[in-house]
């Protein structure tokens, strides 16, 4: 804790430029400057601004009903597809960790092998693979296919999440639980991860923003996703502008509430130990 | 001490028979042998490094001896975690870091085990915990949290939880070490009381004044050899080894 006095004396001795006021002037004269370019931008290539057109494609009152425009339909998607990709991300991760925590040597190497693959390829090439072979082989459609390549992709950060989270129990509360004569599942469930979830939670949001936004590759395989909705408006209507800025906005408008929570999630975190 | 008894094993409730570990290239338990009868309470003592805490962690099976046999009452133990857990559930242990478990109350702590690992329903498992809680003396902190009792309370809650397993043996791995100075005698109070009841004990401590008053049996341990094994009064009086000697000087002039 630094002191009234002291806090005091390092506002007075900061030079102009260090300032919170100059700080606050600069930041909205470079938010200016860059509307200003993109306006210029837009405006030397005769570009014809129709943001009048773009409410209707996030809602419409058509005789009195009310009905979701394009893009809140692919947003709906968008979620539906996030949710399940989440729920599966955790079981893939949680089975990856056991299988490298395991003394298994086939659990081990399959994890790894996972685990490498996954980290070492690109995503766009997963999602074609998934799309291209697996969905055709197992006869999976499509949405299912974006759920899954989605999943697998996350999952392996997520078995990283929880490996950190479960290595972060003390060895002595392992020691203690199987002195007592706890089976494995008791070990985990009762004492290990009721301890290791509060530390996993913050990274594991983060997570999900990350699958919120890495959702978007699915309109590669013509999964109507909010991404997907947007490119075929433009397509229709050659509003690039304003319906990507509305897109972006749209995914902030999710996002943003998510990692604000994180953060909220690391204080507690912090404030527990 | 009821060596009489000892014929033909039948009595016996850990035995030892030539145990080696190693860590790697460094060699902790040479040639173990040794024989725990019931009822009997040995103390074992030496430097630190001697291998005193792992022989008594062999004996749970949270560390592993690579030649030998570890026998807990007749059962062998080898690699197989089912039979483990069911030795284990005869074997209490008490930890010099206490290790509660910090997410559960001190009477959730002790009930753990007797629900989970017995089957026990939680009404019963309450009050055998309770129970326990009031023989080592705390039964008024039975809701609170590890992080809000003292030093000596959680290891009287780690004492209570392991008896709530109502084990064959106690192994206690330096019980006090890591307490304040006035903490000690409240745990060593109920490993007295403990003792007085019949439990089976092994204790890894440098408490030489509760090993006069509650152990049968103190050994010393040196390089991962038993050096010394003796009746208390021998032990203390006139050791065999020079070494157990040196030894004592260090700890008692003190």
């Amino acid at each position: 804790m630094i002191d009234r006095g002291a806090q005091f004396e390092l506002t007075r001795n900061r030079p102009w430029w260090r300032g919170t006021t100059f700080d606050i002037v600069s930041f909205i004269l470079g938010c200016v400057f860059l509307a200003w370019i993109v306006y210029r931008g837009a405006a030397s290539m005769g570009y014809n601004w129709q943001w009048y057109r773009v409410p209707q494609y996030i809602y419409k009152v058509v005789d009195g009903e009310f009905i979701w425009g394009a893009l809140m339909r692919g947003l709906m998607v968008t979620l539906e597809i996030a949710l399940y990709s989440a729920v599966l991300m955790i079981v893939i991760g949680l089975v990856t960790t056991l299988l490298r925590l395991s003394r298994s040597f086939s659990g081990n190497l399959l994890a790894t092998i996972y685990l490498e693959i996954i980290r070492n390829t690109p995503l766009l090439v997963q999602m074609f693979v998934f799309y291209f072979v697996i969905g055709p082989i197992f006869g999976i459609d499509r949405f299912w296919v974006a759920v899954l390549g989605l999943a697998f992709f996350e999952g392996a950060f997520a078995a990283e999440i929880i490996r950190a989270g479960i290595l972060s129990v003390p060895k002595g509360q392992w020691e203690a639980a199987n002195a007592t004569g706890l089976g494995p599942v008791a070990i985990y469930r009762r004492v290990v991860l009721p301890q290791a979830i509060p530390l996993m939670l913050p990274p594991m949001t983060g997570l999900l923003v990350n699958l919120i936004k890495n959702s978007a590759i699915v309109s590669v395989i013509a999964v109507f996703d909010l991404t997907t909705e947007g490119r075929n408006i433009i397509a229709d209507t050659y509003m690039s502008f304003e319906i990507w800025f509305t897109v972006a906005l749209i995914y902030l408008s999710i996002t943003i509430p998510l990692s604000l929570f994180v953060g909220m999630l690391e204080r507690r975190v912090q404030q527990r130990s | 001490m009821a060596a009489a008894v000892n014929v033909d094993g039948c009595n016996k409730m850990i035995e030892f028979r030539s145990v080696n570990k190693w860590y790697g290239d460094f060699h902790v338990l040479k040639d173990i042998d040794l024989d725990i009868e019931a009822g009997q309470r040995v103390v074992i003592c030496g430097p630190s490094g001697s291998g005193k805490s792992t022989l008594i962690r062999c004996i749970n099976r949270l560390e592993e001896h690579q030649q030998g046999e570890i026998l807990v009452e007749g059962e062998v133990l080898g690699d197989n975690p089912v039979a483990n857990a069911l030795i284990r559930r005869k074997v209490g242990m008490v930890f010099q870091q206490f290790n509660l478990f910090p997410h559960l109350t001190a009477l959730d702590n002790c009930t753990l085990g007797p629900i989970k690992a017995l089957g026990m329903s939680r009404a019963e498992a309450q009050e055998r915990a309770r129970a326990q809680l009031e023989r080592v003396k705390i039964p008024e902190q039975a809701d609170k949290f590890p992080q809000a009792l003292s030093g000596g309370q959680q290891q009287r809650v780690a004492i209570a939880r392991s008896l709530c397993m109502e084990p064959d043996v106690m192994l206690f791995d330096e019980p006090t070490s890591a307490l304040d100075p006035e903490m000690i005698a409240e745990v060593l109070d109920t490993m007295i009381e403990l003792a007085d009841s019949g439990m089976t004990m092994i204790c890894v401590t440098h408490e030489m004044g509760f090993a006069k008053t509650v152990a049968d049996t103190i050994m010393f341990m040196d390089e991962g050899r038993i050096v010394e094994a003796a009746a208390p009064e021998k032990f203390f009086n006139s050791p065999d080894s020079a070494r157990t000697r040196k030894f004592l000087d260090q700890i008692l002039i003190h």
